[in-house]
């Protein structure tokens, strides 16, 4: 008889419970997202922070002379001389920038191909694909502080080659991952295809699966050529920078971001002003190259 | 008959000749790609080395209090001295901290980027968040410097910190002691958000990788969508996880640009988080130009680089060993 009567009680209890629970449930899954919402928003507006305090700072100074100005010391005070431009900087990162890009491409393309095409699963070809995943996060100044043994310091100083030749070891393993991970999705019946005619391994490669994996390819070059245009820190150690324009590979050369560097740190507010133009440059420059590159591979898939 | 045998008999050798030439070029071919492998093996082998060279003298001058020693006196007479214990202990203490900011934030924006926003919302946002990876490390140095050290100095040290310095025990650990903003906490702070989308995206692509059955089964029984990912998609993805934290904090360690315009540059032991300090990195940065070729002070950069090296590198291939499942797929 008493469990007649208690079983709507305990129901009804038990309804209770369940409901608070669920409302419990509820409130956590929400609170939860709305929180997931508010980290989004924060990481997007760091990048909007990032990029409106570049416009607002760099766009006042901006100008044609700050693009073909040489370097002038501070003038903060006197209104009357004209202000200085960064185009020994611009020259100097277009032909790191350049020389980089050209040494370290054709290395990564090879070694990527070997990772891909030759080496899939064996030791050696780990060994190689291990380190070159170290390099790919390897702090950049330590491959400075490479170059300065290695370049630098049998050259007798800082000089342009030893700065291209550092942003080159940067290229290399950017190149290597992408080549390789565009090799591995081109199907093998292709390459089955191609040596089924009777074609030998390096024609297979050259001129097939090179063409199948073109896009992404080229991404990856990009991806390099924009990870190593805002590179400053082995720079230092290297080309160390100039305020001069300067063609000579053999001596010190001048780079967008040291000049930034330097005169952000400089304390002038006029020198402070073309840090800021030469930051949103750089800037600009960098993100236009990134999303090309997202095309570029959108284009196709 | 006759006809096409001797026709036959004259093509051998030539299709016997042109897979020579062709074999003369997969050998060449192959030997060039090899060779590039060896060449990364190298620079790899090449780096370590130059760095353990460059450094011996400091090394065999201190010995292992090299390491122990928080002195750094760069003035040459016999008071010059060389310690790495305080970028070393700056060096780590600023990358966890930026890892302990960085991984709520990046487990939020992946776990919104993959189960909560509409699918028109995931490719721009997504892509935005990529795009911060891709500022250059200066480009946050200036930011943090003329926007963030401000923002630390008035909202956090002059707001917060009387609050925290009296948490009973801990306290010590907020004190402020120089208001320039220039400091530990604040270059975590711009670190946080520098290796931010490189975590965002580990955790955003394992987490795609889970089977759709396993988290349809869980949503049939009634799981909410943080249950599915408590229970379903974080177990699944936890090796992954930490790899990709793994990977953020090995890009932490090594950051320089960035860290330098706002950690203060002080080479003393801080007490406490708002305190100046500084990392291998920005010392390397701020003081080799200036150091002369051969003398104690550069190999005493160098013995830094070395131990920068090795403390990275165990980071980045431990990274690396986690995500090997998902480098395989």
């Amino acid at each position: 008889m008493s469990t007649t009567t208690m079983s709507p009680l305990l129901k009804a209890r038990n309804e209770s419970a369940a409901r608070s629970l669920g409302r419990r449930r509820k409130m956590v899954d929400s609170t939860i997202k709305w929180l997931c919402l508010i980290a989004t928003v924060a990481g997007l507006f760091f990048l909007a922070s990032i990029m409106g305090t570049l416009l607002w700072r760099g766009l006042e100074s901006l100008s044609l002379n700050t693009l073909i100005a040489e370097f002038k010391p501070t003038s903060y005070g006197e209104d009357t001389s004209a202000p200085g431009g960064l185009r020994h900087a611009i020259i100097g990162s277009l032909i790191q920038t350049a020389i980089g890009t050209v040494i370290g491409t054709p290395i990564g393309l090879l070694v990527g191909t070997y990772l891909a095409e030759y080496a899939r699963g064996s030791a050696f070809g780990n060994a190689v694909r291990f380190v070159s995943d170290v390099l790919l996060s390897a702090p950049s100044i330590l491959i400075g502080l490479f170059i300065y043994q290695l370049v630098v310091l049998p050259m007798g100083g800082f000089s342009g080659i030893a700065g291209a030749l550092a942003l080159a070891i940067i290229v290399i393993p950017v190149v290597v991952r992408t080549t390789e991970d565009m090799l591995q999705l081109i199907p093998n019946t292709l390459r089955e295809a191609v040596i089924g005619l009777g074609a030998p391994k390096w024609k297979m490669i050259t001129l097939v699966c090179y063409k199948a994996a073109a896009s992404g390819i080229l991404t990856g070059i990009l991806l390099a050529v924009a990870r190593i245009a805002g590179e400053t820190a082995p720079l230092l150690l290297t080309s160390f920078g100039n305020n001069v324009t300067s063609l000579d590979l053999s001596s010190a050369m001048a780079s967008l971001p040291i000049a930034i560097y330097q005169q952000a740190n400089s304390g002038f507010p006029d020198l402070i002003q073309i840090a800021w133009s030469g930051a949103l440059i750089v800037t600009l420059g960098v993100l236009a190259i990134n999303i090309i590159a997202r095309f570029v591979i959108r284009g196709r898939h | 008959m006759q006809q096409t045998i001797t026709a036959e008999d004259s093509a051998i050798p030539a299709g016997g000749a042109k897979r020579r030439t062709g074999s003369f070029g997969d050998k060449l071919f192959e030997g060039l790609c090899r060779g590039a492998g060896v060449l990364v093996l190298l620079t790899l082998g090449g780096i370590i080395l130059t760095l353990l060279i460059g450094g011996l003298p400091a090394f065999l001058h201190y010995g292992p209090a090299f390491i122990t020693s928080d002195a750094w006196n760069p003035v040459e007479d016999h008071r010059e001295e060389y310690g790495a214990l305080v970028s070393i202990f700056g060096t780590i203490v600023s990358a966890v901290l930026a890892i302990i900011f960085a991984v709520p934030v990046a487990f939020g924006i992946s776990f919104f980027l993959t189960e909560l926003a509409p699918e028109w919302l995931r490719r721009p946002v997504g892509t935005a968040i990529e795009l911060l990876a891709a500022v250059p490390s200066i480009i946050y140095g200036m930011w943090g410097l003329f926007v963030v050290v401000p923002f630390v100095q008035v909202y956090i040290q002059l707001g917060l910190g009387e609050y925290l310095e009296t948490i009973p025990l801990i306290g010590f650990i907020f004190e402020s002691r120089s208001f320039a903003g220039t400091s530990l906490f604040t270059a975590a702070l711009v670190l946080a958000i520098m290796i931010l989308p490189f975590i965002a995206a580990t955790m955003r692509d394992v987490f795609l990788q889970v089977p759709p059955v396993y988290k349809e089964s869980a949503y049939g029984l009634g799981a909410t969508r943080w249950e599915v990912v408590k229970g379903v998609v974080l177990p699944y993805t936890r090796i992954s996880v930490v790899g990709g934290i793994m990977l953020g904090l090995g890009r932490a360690l090594g950051e320089t640009m960035a860290v330098t315009f706002v950690i203060g540059n002080a080479n003393r032991m801080p007490q406490s988080i708002f305190d100046p300090s500084t990392t291998i990195a920005s010392v390397i940065a701020m003081e080799f130009p200036e150091s002369l070729s051969g003398s104690m002070k550069q190999s005493a950069l160098f013995a830094l680089g070395f131990l920068l090296f090795v403390i990275s590198f165990l980071v980045l291939a431990s990274s690396r060993y986690l995500l090997r499942s998902r480098l395989k797929a």
